[in-house]
């Protein structure tokens, strides 16, 4: 086999920099692994989608409601104060591990989508006037479109797109020359859903600071595979989520800089975000609860914290290096075969393969990898335009995390010639 | 893999490959669009009618493999068929395909429509092999407007 080199090193799943990484002890954490999928092993490759959950974060869930269940910041009795601790302690979970200076810039939100939503929002229709511009990429989720197109219609602002190479990375002087004074937001994917491109936040973030524009970074990709600091981008506003770092759903975060947040608006009205209500004025709590109207996902925002801590044991470093590898291996397995077109081919990318299999629709190929036990995802991915952009209506998946191995990626390969034996090709 | 023979059975990869009725009819009685938002697959159906019978169907569009040939399927099925006849074959079609009983008795035959069996075993893909017969309905009624599996 010629990728057996690369084999052999992820394989041993040591890395250059790390501690040394055990997959099958990783494996071992995440239960749902064990269990078959039409009669075969599970092998899942759709963690761009959703990433599993082990142990320690199902048990830090399932003991929170055994055991402290009760509603936060209200109440003095035991199980308010130890729900309340849990949940403020998840915070600042979340806010070192993304580095944000203080924990009150983090905001607890259902999902990025929810995060992007609250920007576009609460910053963007107390800010933005007719004209004003807003620029995202090519590459966007959805999530990172719609939210602006709402706040385009609502304020007169107009939304700009970057665009990207066959290669799929951002033209960053195509990028540059969209700036200019009227450009108020900037809104940009760390890593891409569809293509695995991983975008030079930094970089990206000084230009839109150079020509006064606030930036957020969609970081519900880049979560889960990279060390996040919020302070070395600069970006104003940072969005995550928790389902695809190995948290639960229903749980997200928004990054934000405390001056901003304490500038704007409220985005949702209710309890826990007032400190006095009467029918004549309200007064708002301080960020972040003026942001967290109603009783939050108390269980979920705990349950994100256990998976900080999971990925923190582990090392994030670690996780990127072993991935990396494992990227490699899938690279020149799929390269291997020559009916096989990769859709996506950045210089950085994360471990994410967009593919089609000779003229076998997406679709076609993902039942009949389902039927060997492979989970991948197939379609467009919530991000047409970039599909567009490739002249594409859908292509096959398979994004990979931690847990997954050179089996995996053979397991795929032999998925992909049972599709194309199929359909005779 | 028996069910996955079942489901690629070669008169579905024959049909796959090689499309029937796969044109634009000009100046058609009745055209509707079809649209999958889940998988982006988009159908268009042509048709003539002839004193109330189908004389000629056609459609045009990029999908899998499944609503290819479930459009191709299709279109030999009704041709010939009256407006009547072809919604009631719509019926029995989506019958087979969500994998309740058939009505043999009363219904039309489904015929060659029968290879299209296999999906029942794939809930996912169902809506591959019923959006083109949506849009039939809809270019039957005369719909203008774009029809959606969702």
């Amino acid at each position: 086999m010629k990728t057996s080199t690369a084999h052999a090193a992820v394989a041993k799943g040591s890395t250059k920099s790390g501690p040394v990484f055990d997959v099958q002890q990783v494996r071992g954490e995440f239960p749902i692994l064990g269990r078959t999928v039409n009669g075969k092993p599970l092998v899942y490759l759709d963690n761009a989608a959703t990433s599993q959950k082990p142990q320690c974060v199902i048990d830090t869930i399932r003991d929170y409601y055994e055991q402290s269940n009760a509603n936060i910041h209200r109440g003095v009795h035991t199980l308010s104060v130890q729900a309340t601790q849990a949940y403020e302690q998840a915070r600042a979970k979340v806010q070192r591990f993304i580095n944000a200076s203080r924990p009150e810039e983090i905001i607890f939100v259902r999902s990025a989508t929810e995060a992007i939503n609250l920007v576009a929002q609460a910053y963007g229709r107390s800010t933005l006037t007719d004209g004003d511009e807003i620029v995202i990429c090519t590459m966007e989720h959805h999530s990172n479109i719609v939210p602006w197109q709402l706040l385009c219609e609502q304020t007169g602002a107009r939304l700009r797109v970057a665009p990207i190479n066959d290669a799929g990375e951002l033209l960053f002087e195509q990028y540059e020359h969209l700036l200019n004074p009227r450009t108020k937001i900037v809104a940009m994917t760390y890593i891409s859903n569809a293509l695995g491109t991983i975008n030079p936040v930094r970089e990206i973030t000084e230009a839109a600071h150079r020509h006064g524009a606030v930036v957020l970074i969609d970081g519900a990709q880049a979560a889960p595979h990279l060390p996040i600091d919020v302070q070395a981008i600069g970006c104003d506003f940072f969005a995550l989520t928790g389902h695809k770092m190995f948290g639960p759903v229903g749980i997200g975060a928004l990054f934000g800089k405390h001056e901003l947040l304490d500038a704007m608006p409220p985005y949702q009205g209710g309890g826990e975000m007032i400190l006095s209500v009467t029918f004549e004025k309200t007064t708002y709590n301080a960020v972040p609860h003026k942001f967290e109207a109603g009783t939050p996902n108390i269980a979920g925002a705990i349950g994100l914290g256990a998976a900080v801590d999971y990925l923190q044991r582990i090392g994030i470093d670690t996780v990127g290096a072993y991935e990396s590898e494992l990227l490699k291996y899938a690279t020149a397995a799929l390269q291997a075969i020559p009916q096989v077109r990769l859709i996506g081919t950045a210089k950085h990318k994360a471990a994410v393969l967009s593919f089609l299999v000779g003229d076998i629709h997406p679709h076609d190929v993902g039942t009949i990898l389902d039927a060997e036990g492979i989970a991948v995802r197939t379609g467009h991915h919530c991000a047409q335009p970039v599909m567009e952009r490739f002249g594409l209506s859908a292509t096959v998946r398979a994004s990979l995390a931690l847990y997954n191995t050179t089996e995996d990626i053979d397991a795929l390969t032999a998925g992909i010639h049972k599709a194309l034996e199929v359909f005779g090709q | 893999m028996n069910e996955l023979q079942d489901l690629y059975q070669e008169l579905i990869l024959d049909h796959n490959r090689s499309p029937r009725n796969c044109r634009r009819i000009e100046n058609a009685d009745g055209e509707a669009n079809g649209y999958n938002p889940l998988c982006g697959d988009r159908v268009t159906v042509y048709v003539t009618i002839d004193n109330d019978i189908v004389s000629d169907v056609a459609f045009e569009g990029s999908g899998c493999a499944i609503s290819t040939a479930a459009a191709s399927l299709m279109t030999q099925s009704i041709k010939g068929k009256s407006i009547a006849e072809a919604e009631a074959l719509f019926k029995n079609f989506r019958r087979l395909v969500m994998g309740e009983a058939v009505a043999s008795d009363n219904g039309p035959a489904l015929g060659k429509l029968e290879a299209l069996g296999g999906v029942r075993r794939f809930p996912a893909r169902v809506k591959c092999a019923t959006l083109v017969w949506h849009t039939l309905k809809a270019a039957l009624d005369r719909q203008s407007q774009m029809v959606t599996t969702e």
